[in-house]
């Protein structure tokens, strides 16, 4: 019987079965961040077991709440600092040099095909992206995985959700991932891996599917993942060229990753993104979609571009595009934040921050902030926010507010127009 | 080990998520006791006062998929420096039940039949519950009535709540 790429990559990394279907995984890398991290560390400290199980493997940034807002925050950012430097953990960011979690890490070069990798944050599934299996997990489970370098999970069961069909014009790898939550709902694969093949899938660059597996989460899966390919060595072709000498040999050792046709999957879904019009979320669940078209008019007050989910430099690119030479609605404000300090140095190289600046926007450091309602953006009691990012959840992005998920070209348009509405990407009926 | 026996606290609503038992702007929180005032401070269930409710209770009954969304552990956190220790309900998000256990908590899952019965007969009365570990079992009480379920968690899990958590299993074994 075939494997699938969740199960050759966990079983490649078991180090115990303690019982039933749960596995003793060893990881190859733990990152951390500054709001789940601090608590774990003083923990470790209190306990008297303030080691870290391989400093090249740790790797941590503050990105949650940059420049911090108030002493707590400080303080946070403070722990994290602190710690990084007393275990000497080369590969820490701190503002100037930082960018949201899932944005940096992998432009860092720290995701490799067949990695297993934990971080303190729900979105960690956006690894999968380069076909590795990488989970978020809680406090306790990252404390584990500082201090011994393993982490304990169920033997991984997947959904295979084979992408196929023409994406029409104007349609984005969040319109897609969109409308699979819409059809999974946000339990439909808790406890298990969604597998993201077929055509639209291969012709997805990195930031794509990057955008596809960090919402994972929303459906309950524990990761999303993308085989590896030559898109994949291409992006980290860099990180990888002394190791594998030529871009064939890298991509033959990264296929040792992907799944066999014969490999067994829980549920196989086909599809078809065809007809797929621009999407947006309506209520307090990110499986809550509804096309664009039926959203049309709904007020805003805010436009949000950024995060884990949309704030890397394709994404800028598409929602400048759509801007160029336009203002945005004197009703709303619009905020975007470059999810890294690279992105925001090349969205400034490319003429991207100035179309921003001139139609309107507020461009902000890279930051997680806004999304989750911490900092630089919450909203007000009844305001409503046209978001790139990832969770509608109420009170998300600011207690009494309403979040709109949506891609990064219907979220420009609606900063044009004031209220929800396609884009002029979108040619379709 | 921790305690799990207590007043029942009947929340009928399914995927209550992270952010409504802990909303994110107290995770900039550095100790786990200053987030008790802060549970279900935004949870979306009409007629429920954060207040008055929790007081008392031990035990949470609830619908599918609760603790979906974040991966806080400060959730688990908030319920136990509120004297909750143990959630039961059909299904729970995988990172939420994760924490519970890896905090020597427990997350309970029953059948929905068992769960919808144990609201059509209990949700609107005092309901105390014992929870017998070694048998595997809760006895429900309200009155006159009374109730004897039976649960299963895996072996694993029961080590962690024997053990007091994940971190005393990992560091002595690997």
């Amino acid at each position: 019987m075939g494997k699938t790429i969740a199960e050759k990559i966990f079983e490649s990394h078991i180090v115990d079965n303690p019982s039933d279907d749960i596995y003793v995984i060893r990881l190859d890398a733990v990152f951390c961040h500054e709001i789940t991290t601090p608590i774990a560390i003083n923990d470790l400290v209190t306990r008297c077991k303030d080691r870290v199980f391989d400093t090249s493997k740790v790797k941590a940034v503050i990105d949650h709440v940059t420049p911090a807002k108030d002493s707590k925050t400080a303080a946070q950012g403070k722990i994290l600092r602190e710690w990084a430097r007393r275990h000497d953990i080369k590969d820490f960011f701190d503002i100037g040099r930082n960018g949201v979690c899932h944005a940096i890490f992998p432009e860092k070069g720290f995701v490799r095909p067949g990695f297993t990798i934990i971080m303190g944050d729900s979105h960690t599934c956006t690894y999968g992206a380069f076909g590795a299996f990488a989970a978020g997990v809680g406090t306790t489970d990252l404390e584990v995985g500082i201090l011994k370098g393993v982490c304990a999970l169920r033997y991984p069961e997947t959904i295979r959700i084979n992408i196929t069909g023409k994406i029409p014009e104007g349609v984005f790898a969040k319109d897609i991932i969109l409308s699979v939550i819409g059809l999974l709902g946000v339990n439909g694969a808790t406890d298990k891996v969604i597998e993201f093949s077929g055509p639209v899938v291969t012709s997805m660059s990195m930031d794509a599917r990057m955008t596809i597996c960090n919402m994972a989460i929303e459906a309950g899966a524990t990761c999303g993942l993308c085989a590896p390919d030559m898109t994949t060595v291409e992006y980290l072709w860099n990180f990888i060229r002394e190791e594998y000498k030529t871009k064939d040999k890298a991509l033959e050792a990264f296929r040792s990753f992907c799944s066999d046709p014969d490999a067994s999957y829980v549920d196989i879904i086909e599809h078809d993104v065809s007809s797929l019009e621009p999407v947006a979320t309506f209520g307090y669940r990110p499986d809550n979609v509804k096309s664009v078209r039926e959203m049309e008019g709904a007020k805003i007050d805010q436009v949000y571009i950024g995060s884990c989910t949309n704030g890397r430099i394709e994404d800028l690119r598409i929602a400048a595009a759509v801007l160029r030479g336009n203002k945005i609605s004197d009703s709303l404000r619009g905020i975007v934040s470059p999810a890294t300090t690279e992105i925001y140095r090349q969205a400034i190289d490319e003429g991207l921050v100035a179309v921003f600046l001139d139609a309107g926007f507020c461009v902000t450091n890279p930051t997680c902030g806004a999304c989750l309602g911490m900092s630089n953006g919450v909203l007000a009691e009844g305001e409503a926010c046209a978001s790139t990012t990832n969770r509608n959840f109420i009170g998300r992005m600011g207690k009494g507010g309403m979040v709109h998920l949506m891609s990064p070209a219907t979220a420009a348009a609606t900063a044009i127009a004031g209220h929800i509405t396609n884009s002029k990407l979108y040619n379709g009926k | 080990m921790k305690n799990f026996s207590g007043k029942a606290l009947f929340l009928d609503r399914s995927d209550i998520n992270t952010d409504e038992i802990i909303p994110a702007k107290h995770l900039s929180e550095n100790t786990r006791q200053s987030l008790k005032p802060y549970l279900f401070e935004d949870i979306n269930l009409e007629g429920f006062d954060n207040k008055k409710d929790i007081q008392g209770k031990g035990i949470i009954i609830t619908r599918e998929n609760f603790g979906c969304g974040s991966s806080r552990e400060h959730a688990p956190w908030a319920l136990e420096t509120n004297g909750i220790n143990l959630v039961i309900a059909p299904s729970f998000a995988r990172i939420f039940k994760r924490n519970m256990f890896n905090c020597g908590m427990m997350a309970v899952e029953l059948s929905h039949e068992i769960i919808s019965r144990l609201f059509s007969v209990f949700s609107k009365r005092d309901t105390e519950i014992e929870t017998l570990f070694d048998k595997s079992s809760f006895i429900l009480k309200s009155g006159d009535v009374k109730e004897s379920v039976k649960f299963e968690i895996s072996k694993f899990d029961r080590a962690l709540v024997s053990a007091g958590g994940w971190l005393e299993y990992a560091d002595s074994r690997y």
